[in-house]
């Protein structure tokens, strides 16, 4: 008995000096650099940190899976759970192809990825994928491997596991890939599971139920949890440890309410400031909106559809649509930031570019007051008929590496809206160019340099600056500050709220972020399957939601302190048939 | 699946009637008819040519009616499994082609399985052990093999052949089998005889499937879906050849489909340098002699092959690929 607990006591997986570098032309860079970690059984070690930080690198250590030319250089790995052995053994120190390490990988440790769609092969049946580690790893015939992956499924809560199976991948959601990646790994029982940014690309109440059931599977199994993301809500919610990771260095790590109750190195603190500022108005715009309140209606959606052709039926018949858009109503004010979310398939990226007549709409009306005051109709309108539009009402979009043209300088991409509308000599407009990088903080010397010189932050003005070139009066920012890290999200939005006071701009910016939508925008509509379920002032739908959904999506939203775990109910919403 | 299938069937009536008009219109579209072509040929070796005889010759094969009655005469024989009369044979059509068909198919089928069976392997040790010095060699043979035209190669063949060998490697059967009936031992003759056309039609087949394999498969190497497979524990070459040759090999079923209009244009100067008697010189003869019916029926399977090819190669592809088949 006093063995037993022995054992419990004594780290399941002790890293120390881990170091990984990949080989490159330019020397050896160290990814991870001298971490160490310890993991206990039962508990869940959070490793944050942002990107580029080398969490994931050092997670694919522990498995030697680091892609290539990857490799562990220096330090060890010490594992004392192999199953059938007491020995204790250090993983840095084995061939990534001995039979000893992938006996390891998948029975004793497993992972499980970011991606659920592409970390499952679209060609493969998911009872085939989940029960290929079964049969790996454990001397079972056929029927009994299939029994056991059935069992599986069911215990992750996939519906009909009976059927689920024998179908592939992408005939489940994102969530139910989740659920069959979490199955797959836990198919062995491993004594550690390594999750990799599980939840980051899952909307936020599935995120809720894959966390709920990896804490289930844990308490019920007593196994420990490397959990790695960049998220600081979802660290509250389910850490037990933390480690936060920078430049491939561990800068702080300790027990979750100590951590977040008092961070001690100055970047840990500036990482929970940033998530705490985000959590709240910002103060800049109530102030902004103190000294200039908001105007007239500029512009308005009036029970805007659209629809798109599902199948086209046999020879061409028109079968089915489906409704992306469902009689949506807005308004936006001249100098208001409105802000539009909801999950993946809202609808809300569709009426973004519907609004700005990218779309052509099914029915409804657009009006657009210009700066004339007159009010125009874009719904009906042509292309040729809508370049003055075009030029007022633009669009920021979510990637800032996939839209910035690789082979175009800085220079030229912002002046492109202005040599397209004509009328400026080129003297004037590199003019422009440079007062246009000055209003978004770059240096003018960033003119002749070509995107990838840039960090996302950074490009991220860079298509700022292209939105703004023809002095609009409009911007629509789609997902605008989705791909940046938690500290770049706050300036980038500050930099919006600079640009509004000196330029007579309104926001609509559309998210699945809540917190983001809080900072900056003084009134949200909730979108819930194409129809806009809510609308109100942001702090009212916030504190006091009047509509169910928007109910269980505010109950989903991780609260990054801890001492708030379990205190909020999770509400579901079922849309009744 | 079944849906899909007879959609396409049903797709394809139209365009194989729009084909068969297209033949035609080929066929008939150079100035004069087989007709005047031998009435020149008369002419020049200097014989009498007599317009009532022309006329009679055009009209008992109906080329004096309208165009339009003229295909409806044919494609009504071609439904049939009549494509008409060669002029220059003398013998049906039907007769001319099959035998000829049927061996450019047994080269084609022989040259595929040769090019895939060499290829696929290579390719995917090309892709793994990329700049290997085996992925080095295998680059520089497949761009020689894609450089190099496949006729060069039979001749520079043929000259090794007979200058060192003393052998005749032309044809595909030695000169006593040539007309003789079906027989066991002539088949054994061709297999003899296949291995050379073969590895020579298939040097550019092959150096190019080399080439797409390794693009393909070495971007399925860099997928998520093969680190998840890496951390089940499951050994490297196993969950390559499982999962992204898999995935890698899909692109090539939709290649099978061009296979079928090669049974009869392919390889048609490599088969006059080595004289095989395929499919492909018999098309260029006629298309040269005006021989209408014979190089009508080339032109029309020709069609039909290719869209027959297509629809075989997009059944397999959602046989292999179930994003296609539930879409």
């Amino acid at each position: 008995m006093a063995n037993e607990s022995e054992a419990a006591a004594l780290p399941i997986l002790e890293i120390d000096g881990l170091v990984t570098e990949f080989a490159t032309s330019r020397g050896a860079f160290r990814a991870v650099d001298g971490i160490s970690l310890t993991l206990h059984r039962g508990k869940t070690l959070c490793v944050v940190g942002e990107s580029g930080s080398g969490k994931s690198v050092m997670a694919r250590s522990i498995l030697q899976i680091v892609d290539q030319p990857g490799r562990i250089v220096e330090g060890s790995i010490e594992f004392n759970a192999v199953r059938g052995s007491d020995r204790v053994i250090d993983l840095a120190k084995l061939d990534p192809r001995s039979k000893i390490m992938r006996g390891i990988r998948g029975r004793d440790i497993a992972m499980i990825f970011q991606e659920p769609m592409s970390s499952l092969s679209p060609v493969h049946k998911i009872g085939d994928q989940v029960g290929e580690v079964i049969r790996l790893h454990e001397r079972l015939s056929k029927k009994q491997a299939k029994e056991k992956t059935v069992e599986l499924l069911r215990k992750v809560e996939i519906a009909n596991p009976e059927s689920a199976v024998d179908r592939y991948p992408f005939e489940f959601s994102g969530g139910m890939r989740q659920r069959a990646m979490i199955a797959m790994a836990l198919a062995c029982n491993p004594s550690i599971l390594i999750a990799d940014e599980p939840t980051t690309a899952l909307d936020v109440t599935i995120q809720a139920e894959i966390l709920a059931l990896i804490r289930s599977l844990q308490t019920s199994s007593d196994m420990a949890v490397l959990f790695i993301t960049h998220d600081m809500g979802v660290v509250a919610e389910i850490a037990d440890e933390i480690a936060v990771m920078r430049f491939g260095k561990v800068v702080e790590q300790g027990n979750v309410f100590e951590v977040f109750a008092e961070p001690k190195h100055p970047y840990t603190q500036g990482l929970l400031q940033s998530v705490r500022d985000l959590d709240r108005p910002s103060p800049r715009r109530l102030e902004m909106r103190q000294s200039k309140p908001l105007g007239e209606a500029r512009l308005i959606s009036q029970k805007v559809r659209k629809e798109f052709p599902l199948s086209s039926g046999f020879l061409g018949r028109k079968k089915d649509v489906l409704i992306a858009v469902n009689d949506a109503d807005l308004e936006l004010l001249s100098g208001e930031n409105f802000g539009i979310v909801g999950e993946s398939g809202s609808g809300k990226t569709t009426l973004g570019r519907c609004l700005q007549r990218i779309y052509n709409v099914t029915s409804g009306s657009i009006l657009y007051q210009d700066e004339t005051g007159q009010s125009i109709d874009l719904a009906p309108l042509k292309d040729r008929e809508l370049k003055q539009p075009w030029r007022d009402i633009r669009m920021v979009f979510q990637d800032p590496f996939a839209s910035l043209n690789p082979r175009m300088t800085v220079g030229q991409i912002i002046a492109e809206p202005l040599v397209t509308a004509g009328g400026m000599s080129g003297k004037d407009i590199d003019a422009r160019v440079r007062e246009l990088l000055d209003l978004v903080g770059l240096p003018s010397s960033a003119a002749s340099r070509y995107p990838h010189a840039f960090s996302g932050g950074q490009r991220q003005r860079i298509s700022i600056a292209r939105a703004i070139a023809p002095n609009p009066r409009v911007i629509i920012a789609d997902e605008a500050t989705s791909a940046l890290d938690v500290s770049l999200r706050t300036q980038v939005l500050d930099l919006l709220l600079d640009l509004q006071e000196k330029l007579d701009l309104s926001f609509i910016l559309i998210s699945h972020d809540i917190s983001v939508i809080r900072y900056f925008c003084d009134r949200i509509a909730v979108m819930y399957r194409g129809r806009i379920v809510e609308t109100g002032p942001t702090e009212e739908v916030c504190s006091n939601p009047s509509h169910d959904y928007t109910r269980s999506l505010l109950s989903a939203v991780p609260v990054a302190d801890p001492t708030k775990r379990g205190t909020m109910q999770r509400l579901r919403y079922r849309e009744q048939a | 699946m079944i849906t899909y299938v007879i959609r396409r069937l049903i797709w394809a009536i139209p365009f194989l009637f729009a084909a068969s008009l297209v033949a035609f219109a080929l066929i008939t579209l150079p100035p004069g008819d087989y007709v005047t072509t031998m009435a020149q040929t008369l002419a020049e070796s200097g014989d009498q040519v007599d317009q009532a005889r022309l006329a009679a010759l055009r009209a008992r094969y109906g080329l004096d009616q309208p165009l339009i009655v003229q295909y409806f005469m044919w494609i009504g024989g071609v439904l049939q499994g009549d494509f008409g009369m060669s002029f220059e044979w003398n013998q049906p059509v039907a007769d001319l082609i099959w035998e000829r068909l049927g061996l450019s198919f047994i080269l084609e089928f022989s040259t595929l399985i040769f090019a895939w069976g060499v290829a696929l392997p290579i390719g995917v040790y090309s892709a793994v052990r990329k700049y290997s010095v085996g992925d080095y060699v295998a680059s520089v043979l497949g761009f020689l093999g894609l450089a190099l035209p496949n006729f060069l190669i039979a001749l520079v063949l043929m000259y090794i052949a007979v200058v060192h060998f003393g052998t005749d490697v032309t044809g595909l059967f030695s000169p006593q089998y040539r007309d003789a009936p079906w027989s066991w031992a002539k088949f054994t003759n061709l297999l003899a005889h296949l291995w050379i056309p073969v590895i020579i039609l298939g040097t550019s087949t092959t150096a190019s499937l080399i080439r797409i394999m390794r693009a393909n498969l070495l971007d399925e190497l860099s997928k998520p879906y093969v680190v998840t497979a890496r951390a089940k524990g499951l050994s490297e070459w196993k969950l390559i050849l499982k999962y992204p040759v898999r995935l890698a090999l899909n692109p090539f079923v939709s290649t099978i489909g061009w296979a079928f209009p090669q049974l009869i244009s392919g390889a048609v100067i490599t088969a006059y340098v080595l004289s095989l008697p395929t499919a492909g010189p018999l098309m260029l003869q006629a298309l040269l002699a005006q021989d209408m019916y014979l190089a009508g029926a080339f032109i029309l399977l020709l069609c039909c092959f290719s869209i027959v090819g297509m629809l075989i190669s997009d059944i397999l592809l959602a046989l292999v690929d179930p994003r296609i088949r539930f879409r």
